[in-house]
């Protein structure tokens, strides 16, 4: 289906483009896994201190969850927009975005996870002797795991599309591919570097939940954890 | 803030607004094809996950469909659309996009609403000899009602913000006056831009809270 020729031919699928472009497609696919990956880990840097924040009370609940929902809404354009003035065009400022926007879902879910507790296991361990931070580090967070890492598999997924908006500063890896092709009316170049950002999140996803399973045998058999980040996802 | 403050200015000045590329026309444009994406993607994913809902079924459909929608950039899809013979339809590659992305939101929250609506309730509406139809429209819909308004507000808010991305590809609406900035180095007037799109989606947002509100049968909160 594809012989030589497909590219004179603009065809949509088409293999001649992808073993010659293999340099560029691959570039293309390390830039779009490291802003990902780094918006991600800076993502859950970040949401974790502000859920142990919101936890504290209602007082700092609410300011935490509205803004990081504040955040959801600005549009991923003006966002980049907006931070222009503070980054530059760098790669800066695709990642600052990307968290941003990966906060609204990464606090929810750490926050249901923590609230998931039971009241007490958090009594038994202070019984034990353990302190403030020897129970938050050995005992909640762990226990807070699944749902902490259903939301990273669920921001991963939405970071990993978001980033191809970052071609508009020229760093969002797989998009950089996009953009000018649809200007040339590219076909072969618009559908091979969307299916690589649609594969990208699926495998971004699978290894996610692989690693969830290994971290967390103890869900496997009730998965209970698991149904409850489901409903602070939806909530 | 020197950025904003001549942002300010850019906003200030009448003749960004009026013209072709002025903020008149591209917020036209932008509420236009919003408007228009939003009303199909409810007239497709609400009687869909309303009715799946109801009979108790596909739950894993609308979680897997709204868990897909995540994965799948919407800048690609545009880019998709404009590549093919769409190219020349107007906004209709635009709002096609638009309409993939609004009903995953729409579809989930109205299937959800629907399960969550008490088990003892609906029992206790069919013990008391309502047909299907009747616990449909007067119990489970009433009750369901707040989360799907809420599915409501963020497939609106998702809807108007994602709308931006459509002047990536050359389609119009407020993302033009961002990307026109972008391409001629005029920091303050992408920062316009993106306030315009920013405090449009506020108001959507604000419209359709108060639309709830008025409208008859709203709870009592």
């Amino acid at each position: 289906m594809a012989g030589q020729g497909c590219l004179v031919a603009n065809d949509w699928i088409c293999w001649e483009y992808v073993t010659s472009r293999s340099r560029e497609l691959t570039d293309a696919t390390v830039e779009h896994v490291w802003i990902t990956a780094v918006s991600v880990l800076v993502g859950v840097a970040v949401a974790v201190p502000l859920a142990l924040l919101a936890r504290r009370g209602r007082r700092w609940a609410a300011p935490v969850l509205g803004l990081t929902t504040l955040l959801y809404t600005i549009p991923s354009l003006a966002m980049f927009s907006l931070l222009l003035p503070f980054f530059g065009l760098s790669a800066a400022l695709v990642v600052t975005g990307l968290v941003l926007y990966s906060l609204t879902i990464l606090v929810r879910n750490v926050l249901a996870g923590l609230e998931a507790v039971p009241e007490d296991v958090r009594e038994a361990a202070r019984g034990m002797g353990y302190g403030p931070g020897r129970l938050l580090w050995q005992v909640e967070l762990p226990l807070a795991l699944p749902a902490l890492l259903a939301g990273v598999r669920i921001a991963t997924v939405s970071t990993v599309a978001l980033t191809t908006v970052g071609s508009i500063v020229g760093k969002g890896g797989l998009g950089n591919l996009i953009a000018p092709a649809v200007n040339s009316s590219f076909k072969a170049q618009v559908l091979t570097a969307s299916v690589l950002c649609v594969l990208l999140a699926l495998v971004a996803d699978l290894l996610l939940l692989a690693a969830q399973r290994l971290l967390t045998p103890w869900t496997r058999p009730g998965r209970r954890a698991a149904g409850a980040a489901v409903k602070a996802k939806g909530a | 803030m020197g950025v904003m403050a001549r942002a300010w200015d850019w906003l200030a000045d009448g003749a960004n607004w009026s013209g072709e590329a002025g903020v008149w026309h591209r917020l036209g444009e932008h509420v236009y094809v919003s408007g228009i994406a939003l009303a199909v993607a409810c007239a497709v994913a609400l009687p869909v996950g309303l009715w799946l809902g109801h009979v108790g079924k596909g739950g894993a459909l609308a979680v897997n469909v709204s868990n897909a929608g995540r994965a799948v950039p919407v800048f690609a899809v545009l880019a998709l659309f404009m590549v093919s013979p769409l190219r020349s339809a107007g906004y209709l590659p635009t709002i096609a996009a638009l309409v993939l992305f609004a009903v995953p939101p729409l579809l989930t929250n109205a299937y959800v609403g629907m399960r969550e609506v008490d088990r003892s309730v609906v029992e206790a509406a069919r013990g008391m000899g309502m047909s299907g139809r009747q616990l449909f429209l007067r119990v489970e819909l009433p009750l369901a009602r707040p989360l799907v308004m809420t599915g409501l507000r963020s497939a609106a808010v998702q809807v108007v913000a994602t709308a931006t991305i459509a002047a990536m590809v050359g389609q119009g609406g407020l993302g033009r006056i961002i990307t026109a900035g972008f391409n001629t180095y005029n920091t303050p007037q992408v920062v316009a831009g993106a306030v315009l799109v920013a405090l449009l989606a506020l108001v959507v947002e604000g419209a359709l809270v108060a639309a709830d509100r008025l409208l008859p049968g709203a709870p009592s909160r």
